[in-house]
Order: C-alpha cells, then structure tokens, then sequence
C-alpha cells in the first residue's frame, strides 16, 4: 500500500508555510536562516515525492542541487553574521537598520 | 595675367589671416609689409587685368569668365567664378587703387595704436570681401562678399572695442544691414526659383531676350522684375544708406578715420549701387520701383544734406555728406542713368576718400579732436591737407573741371532728360547744400583764428608723407577722374564720354534715356549746365560769406540763433534716431523682455523644474520605504513572489 502523493505534498506546503512565517518573524538571525533551510527542505521534499510519482529520477537529482546550495548559502550567511556581529555585538536583524531613510 | 584674376581677392585674404593669426609676434615692420603688401599685390595684379582685359576682350564687348570650383547642392549649382567685364572693371579699378592708398595711409594714421596688426588684418578681410563682390559671376559670390564687407564693416568700426561708443555703433550698422541683407536674399530666392541659377551670364540675357518671363504678375500688385527689384533695392538701402536704413553710417563714425575712408565713402556702400547697376536689365522691366527708387535717392539726397549744414564733427559732416552722394547715384540709378551712376560711384570714391583721409590728417594734428568748434586757422599748419581738402571740396561741390562736376551733372541732365523737374530741382538744391555745408567745415577748420587749447595748438603739424603721399595721389585722381566721362555738350560735337561707352556692353540702353538724350537742344542744356555751376559757386560764397574769415565760429552762430527751431532740428538729425528708438527698439526690447521672463522663465525654465519638483517629491515620499529593517524587506519579497504566482497562474 503506498502513500497517497497528496499527502507528501501536503506535508511540503506546511513546512514551506512554517518556514516562510519563521523568516519572516523571528529576530534571530540564526533563527531565520533555520527557517529558511525549512523552505528549502519542503522543497526537497516536493521534489522528491513527485519524482518518485514520475518515476523519473531527475527530480531526486535536483536535490542534491538544492542542498549544495543550501550548504553554500548557509556558510555565507553564517559568515556574513559573523562578520556583523563583530561590529554590532549583536544578531538581532531589528538593529540592523542602518540602510534607513 | 588674366588667369591671375583670382590671386586678387584671395591675396588680401592670406594677409589678413597671417596678420591676424600672427600679427601679435611680428615686428611691426613686418605687419605693414604684408597690410600693406597684400592690396599692392592686388593693384597690380588687377592693373595688369585690366590692361589686358581692355586689349583683348572690351573691343569685342567680351566678358572674361573664369570658374575655379563648382558647388552643387541637389539641384542648385553655384560657381565659384569670377568674372571680368566692363563695369566689375570699374569698380576694380576703384577698389584697388583707393584701397591700396588707404592702407597706405593707415601705416602712418594707425602706427602709434595698440591692435596695429588687428587693424591690417580687418582692412586686408575688407579689401578680400570687397573684391569678392564685385569679381564674382554670379549673385551668391557678390552675396558672400556683400556680407563679409558687412562683417568687417561691424568689426572696424567697433575697433575700440574698450570704449562705450564704437561697439554700440558696430552693432547698430550691421543689425540695421541684416535688415537690408534679409531682402536681399527674399530677392535672390525669387529669382533662383525662377531661374534654377543665379548667374548673371545666364539671368540677364535670357531676360532681356524673353522680357515676358518676369513681367507676369508674381506677387498681388508686383512682376517678378518688380519684386526683384525691389528686394535688391531695399537690401541696397542697408547697405548704401538710403532712407529709412541710413541710420548706421554717422554713427560708423566711431571707427578710425581710414576705415571711415575706405569703408564708408568710397566702397562698401557703393556695393549697394553696384548691385543696382548690374541688376539694370531687372530694373528696367520694373519701371515703377524704379522711380522709387529715384525718388528714395533724392530724398535721401536732400534730406542728408540738410542734416549736414548743422553738424559740429568734421566726420560727421562727412558721413553725411556721404548718404547725400549715395543718394544723387539712386537718382541716376533709378532714372536708366546706369553709366551715370557708376560713374559718380568712381569720382566720389576718389573725392570722398580724400575729403575723408584729409580730416583724419585733421585730426591727427588734433591730437584726438574731432569737433570743428575747436578748430581753425589750421591752413598755416597744414598746407597740403589744406590745399587737397579744398580740391576734395571743389570737387564734390560740382565746380566745372573737377570730377564731380561731370559726374553730378550727368545725372541732373539724366532728370531733365527725363523731364523729372522735381527731381532735376531737388539734386539742384542739393548741389547748392552740398557745396555750402563743405565749404562751411572748410572755413571752420582751416580758415580764421585756432579755437582749441593751448596744448593742441603746440601740438599742431602737418602729418607725415605717408599721410600727405596718399592725399595727393587722390587728389590728382579727384580733378582727372571725371575726364573719362565728358558731356557730348562740352566736347563741341565731339564725343568723348569714354565710360559710357565703356559700360555699353552691360548696360542695355533704357528707351526713355537713349530718346532723352537729344530731346533738350543744346541751349537748353548749357542752360542747365550754367545753372548748376551758378549754384554749386553761390553756395560757396554764401558759405564763405556765413563763415569766412576770423570769426568764421560766431559769425555762423548767430544764424542758428535767428532760426533756433530749424537749427536744433538740423543738428538733431531730425530725431531720426530718437524716433527709431521710440517706434521700434523699444517695443522689440519690450518684446523681448516679455519672451524672456515669462516664455523662457516662466513657462519653458517652469516646465522643466515642475518635472524636477515632481522627482524630487516622489523621492521624498518614497524614502519611507527604506527602513533598513530586514524583515521588512524579506515580507516586500514575500509578497512579490505571490503577486508573481498570481500572475502566472491566473493572468
């Protein structure tokens, strides 16, 4: 008995959801860049799941795509985080304001 | 020789450029070797012409042509041509020769100035466009020169460009000539339109043989002859000088003294005549404009004469005078006297020039000083420009045996030929007011007690033989030049009017004239000739009554205390001037004033700095949505990837 696809995507949409709210809301930047690898993630899974519905892998091929980029992403943004936090003793992207009118 | 035509014009042009460009580092030896060089070149060069032109082509009435360069423009082709025949032989023959004795005159007149070689380089650029005018083949050269006389006319004058006055009035000459120039070209677009050329050996033969080309009416009222001729005309009134456009020429007078001369007496204005002249075979088709143009130049005869009898400054005296004698050549012009014009073109420019170069020997030894007032007894000091001023004025006083009697009296006997007793009578007047009001600044300057300072009367002498030279010179040409034309009446049968004959090949011989000149009787005409000559003399003696002897100064004042009002009005110039300023310069400069603060201020500078306010606030409000604040920026992107769904999903 296999899995209905919908519910794969289903699960997808939420984690997408959740993490788009998570980017959007928290004031951590390690927090949002956690909820954006959730983005990532139900993408993957989307991916994934309509490979398998397909049954043609290029789908699982993207994947591997996504996540080195996924990894590169997050080790620039860590070091760009870094790289603030040395001047501004802090990640709370609310004080990171000095683009302002 | 003849195939060394273009070297004339284009000689000076190389002087005035290496003058102009360099004119600063040279020693001034050197720059009055190349001013004064370049139009000896020219002389010579053009004697040489002439003389072959006179073995070669006038015994079979033939024209030299040469073309050196053919511009073409779709369908207009203009030549770059110039053109040799009897009266373009004339007039360079006068240009030449009083050109180069002016230079001449110049080195001396000019040598303490600073701009010394500035000076040459303009007189060589005047003397270039001058004789680019009158050697060109076709209208448009004449044009390119008649306006680059019109440039160095504005630049001599406006010499001094450090004072107030000269700039003004190099302004004023070549604004009110634009004036003249603009009807010019209406002119010459009518005739090219007609004519696809503006060449004179293709215009005037295919007129005369076909009359019926531009007699049809071309404009409500005018024939294409009359529309022509009259646009020539009025461009000749800038020009030339003749009411209502003679305004520039006392004013000219800011220049120095041998641009006075050259410029203004004896060849730029005469261009307009020039033009008249050689435009005959138009202007006999048009007989009414020609009648106006009579009628223009007694008027303006008379009316500048008048002016002339109150006037304190020798030079505008002159000037003038000048306008006045331009006036008497629109007489003849205008009557068919075509020969006769030219004619009085040649012996002025030789009596003009010397009266001219003779004042400015004046007021050389003046030191500066122009007004007649101050002058006086100068005779003692300066014996030969004394004794040539005096020829100059016996000559354009119409005194028989001078020049000018023979040139004055063709063209009064060319109004009684024509039994136009008005306008015979008016140049009669005129005659009498010409040689009163220069016999007036003779005895003023020359005769009776000095009137100036102290300063200047020590300063007193005769001016160098770089000055005296060039006196003489024309002076001889300002009793002789009147030979080549001598009346039938006054030869005993013989005839001997030279230049008449010579001009026949250009000038077809009006009907009214050629019937004309047989239809007085001998007595009739020595009458007339009597009267002139009994006039010119009265208004010598009455001068010399009004002004002669010591106190020559108080003697006339006492006239322009008896009649006050003529007297302001004369020496006023009629409030021509101050009326041009009321009627036209002021509303123009309203206008103007109007254009500026409201269309170009207001309206146009407006429009565009609306369109920056409008930048500037968008910029003001929009900067609000730069709060710096991430997470904003992150819900901007949000909600744009869902515009871009929505699009692509449903639009």
């Amino acid at each position: 008995m296999s899995v209905p696809i919908s519910w794969y995507l289903l699960l997808a949409a939420a984690l997408f959801a959740i993490g788009t709210i998570g980017a959007l809301t928290r004031r951590n930047g390690i927090s949002i860049f956690l909820s954006i690898e959730l983005m990532l993630n139900a993408a993957n899974l989307t991916l994934v799941a309509y490979a398998r519905q397909m049954d043609d892998r290029t789908g699982q091929l993207i994947v591997f795509f996504v996540m080195a980029v996924a990894a590169a992403e997050a080790a620039v943004g860590l070091a760009l985080f870094i790289a603030v936090f040395r001047q501004r003793h802090t990640i709370d992207v609310n004080r990171m304001n000095l683009m302002r009118w | 020789m003849l195939e060394l035509l273009w070297l004339i014009p284009i000689l000076p042009l190389a002087g005035a450029a290496i003058n102009g460009l360099l004119g600063r580092r040279m020693p001034k030896a050197l720059v009055t070797a190349v001013g004064v060089g370049a139009p000896l070149a020219s002389l010579v060069i053009a004697l040489g012409c002439l003389w072959q032109y006179a073995q070669e082509y006038a015994p079979g009435g033939r024209t030299f042509e040469d073309v050196y360069y053919l511009w073409t423009a779709g369908p207009l082709q203009i030549p770059a041509a110039f053109m040799l025949d009897a009266l373009s032989a004339v007039m360079l023959f006068v240009v030449t020769f009083v050109g180069f004795w002016i230079h001449v005159y110049s080195a001396g007149y000019m040598g303490h100035e600073e701009g010394y070689s500035r000076y040459f380089a303009y007189l060589n650029l005047f003397m270039s466009a001058m004789l680019l005018l009158v050697l060109g083949n076709n209208f448009l050269v004449m044009f390119v020169g008649w306006e680059g006389v019109g440039l160095c006319s504005y630049l001599l004058i406006g010499f001094y460009y450090d004072q107030p006055v000269p700039p003004a009035a190099g302004k004023k000459a070549f604004i009110v000539n634009r004036i003249g120039d603009f009807a010019f070209l209406l002119g010459l677009f009518a005739l090219f339109a007609k004519f696809s050329t503006l060449t004179y050996t293709e215009i005037f033969p295919r007129i005369a043989a076909q009359p019926g080309l531009v007699t049809g009416e071309y404009v409500p009222g005018f024939s294409l002859a009359a529309f022509v001729a009259l646009c020539f005309f009025v461009g000749a009134m800038g020009k030339s000088a003749q009411i209502p456009l003679y305004v520039w020429l006392p004013d000219a007078m800011a220049g120095p003294t041998p641009v006075s001369a050259l410029i203004h007496a004896a060849t730029m204005v005469t261009a307009g005549v020039y033009m008249v002249v050689r435009s005959n075979v138009i202007y006999q088709l048009a007989p009414g404009v020609s009648m106006f143009v009579a009628i223009i130049g007694a008027t303006t005869a008379i009316f500048a004469a008048s002016i002339a009898l109150a006037q304190t400054d020798i030079k505008k005296v002159l000037a003038y005078s000048t306008v006045s004698q331009l006036g008497y050549m629109f007489l003849a012009a205008g009557l068919g006297a075509y020969s006769a014009a030219l004619f009085h073109v040649m012996t002025h420019a030789f009596f003009k020039a010397l009266l001219f170069l003779g004042s400015g020997s004046v007021i050389h030894a003046m030191g500066g000083e122009q007004d007649m007032r101050q002058m006086g007894g100068l005779k003692k000091h300066m014996p030969s420009t004394y004794w040539t001023y005096v020829i100059g004025a016996l000559a354009i006083s119409g005194v028989p045996l001078l020049s000018g009697f023979f040139s004055k009296d063709e063209i009064l006997h060319a109004a009684a030929s024509n039994h136009q007793w008005v306008l015979w009578a008016v140049g009669l007047i005129t005659a009498g007011l010409t040689a009163f009001y220069m016999f007036r600044s003779v005895f003023l300057t020359f005769h009776g007690k000095f009137r100036g300072t102290h300063e200047q009367e020590h300063h007193l002498h005769e001016s160098p033989p770089s000055m005296t030279v060039p006196l003489w010179i024309l002076a001889v040409g300002a009793v002789f030049a009147g030979y080549v034309g001598v009346p039938k009446l006054l030869s005993m049968g013989r005839d001997l009017n030279r230049f008449h004959h010579w001009l026949e090949p250009v000038i077809a011989v009006p009907q009214g004239l050629e019937a004309g000149e047989h239809n007085l009787g001998a007595g009739m005409e020595w009458a007339l000739v009597l009267i002139t000559t009994a006039v010119a003399l009265t208004g010598i003696f009455l001068s010399r009554s009004f002004y002669g002897g010591d106190n020559g100064l108080a003697k006339g004042r006492t006239w322009a205390q008896r009649f006050p009002f003529v007297h302001r009005l004369l020496e006023n110039k009629y409030y021509v001037d101050e009326i041009y300023d009321a009627l036209i310069v002021r509303p123009l400069a309203a206008l103007s004033r109007f254009f500026w603060k409201v269309v170009d201020t207001f309206l146009i500078d407006g429009a565009v700095n609306a369109g920056a306010f409008l930048t500037e606030l968008t910029g003001d409000v929009g900067r609000f949505s730069t709060t710096g604040n991430v997470r904003n920026y992150a819900l901007y992107f949000f909600l744009g990837v869902i515009l871009l769904f929505w699009w692509i999903a449903f639009a």
